[in-house]
């Protein structure tokens, strides 16, 4: 573990440097098994954050009070402290360019992360289709990468941007306001007819909602792709 | 129930002990409804192993649970699955 990034009051970055890194592609995951000195082990999957780079592996991981893994992650991981890491994993929630289709992200919450990983890869690759992010937080301060995410935005006019707030919002607030729901979906994101590969994570909740909402849009169910993050913050 | 469950994708690691390669885009097919989808999109739901439910019928596709010395995994309507030859195992 090289580097730590508090992204959020609740959200920190993790980087880590692991020897003989295969790669990976944006949207994929890693393991990450903790064991106690009396031996009990505990294990959870975190989305990657970043695009390939090297031997860097970034995991973005939102603390969950209960958690039995955030905690330590978030709290008390310091530099230099090794862990137990496996991955790359995962060839379904992938992103590729070259689809010859436009993108679709859709975030809740923390579940920016590996869309983040995504839109990063595309904003690098030259040519590659354009993508659009509707990104649901609670408050402002909750949006995570959020400088980076505009700055991609206004540098590169194949990126699109748009934020929601669910929990209130100043009077400079100049996004949406709102739970996403289906008048939402069919006005920020691709239409269906532009055929776009929607990829969406964040809470069991808000993907359930939000990818049922795009199927009634019309967008065909295969190429909406969906992560969820169910109450623990992954399955062991 | 429906509040707790995660993706297929989710259980990649354990697929990867299992087959030896990555599942999460693999189709399999359902025998309660005939729809195929990828593992990756089933709906897992943890008990006390993984329960691996169709995304269309909800049925009980398969379900692995841990053991002292292994993964036992029972089979349920999940009736095919097709691998792909020529991808690499990631890890």
């Amino acid at each position: 573990m090289v580097d730590l990034v508090d992204e959020t009051p609740r959200v920190r970055t993790i980087v880590f440097d692991v020897p003989g890194w295969a790669g990976h592609r944006p949207g994929q995951h890693v393991d990450i098994r903790l064991t106690a000195e009396d031996g009990y082990q505990a294990q959870r999957s975190y989305s990657i954050s970043a695009p390939e780079n090297g031997n860097r592996v970034e995991i973005t991981v939102e603390l969950i009070d209960e958690g039995e893994v955030s905690p330590f992650l978030v709290e008390d991981l310091m530099a230099g402290d090794r862990i137990e890491l496996r991955g790359p994993i995962g060839d379904y929630f992938v992103w590729e360019p070259g689809s010859g289709r436009p993108t679709q992200l859709i975030a809740g919450g923390s579940g920016v992360a590996p869309l983040r990983a995504m839109i990063r890869a595309a904003a690098a690759t030259p040519g590659a289709e354009a993508v659009r992010l509707l990104y649901s937080a609670r408050t402002e301060e909750d949006i995570v990468f959020r400088q980076e995410l505009d700055a991609l935005a206004a540098q590169d006019s194949r990126i699109q941007v748009t934020y929601t707030l669910t929990r209130g919002h100043g009077p400079d607030w100049n996004g949406l306001s709102g739970r996403v729901d289906r008048a939402m979906l069919s006005e920020h994101v691709w239409p269906a007819d532009a055929g776009p590969v929607c990829y969406v994570c964040g809470p069991t909740g808000f993907v359930e909602t939000v990818a049922s909402g795009l199927v009634e849009l019309g967008h065909r169910p295969d190429r909406v792709r969906t992560e969820r993050f169910g109450p623990m913050g992954g399955v062991p | 129930m429906t509040d707790l469950h995660v993706d297929g994708n989710a259980l990649g690691g354990l697929l990867i002990e299992l087959f030896g390669r990555d599942m999460t885009d693999q189709l399999g097919c359902c025998g309660g409804c005939g729809n195929v989808s990828p593992l990756g999109a089933v709906r897992v739901f943890r008990g006390a192993g993984y329960v691996m439910r169709c995304p269309f019928c909800e049925k009980v596709a398969l379900a692995l649970v841990a053991t002292p010395e292994g993964v036992r995994v029972a089979f349920g309507s999940l009736r095919w699955l097709e691998v792909d030859r020529g991808t690499t195992s990631p890890s």
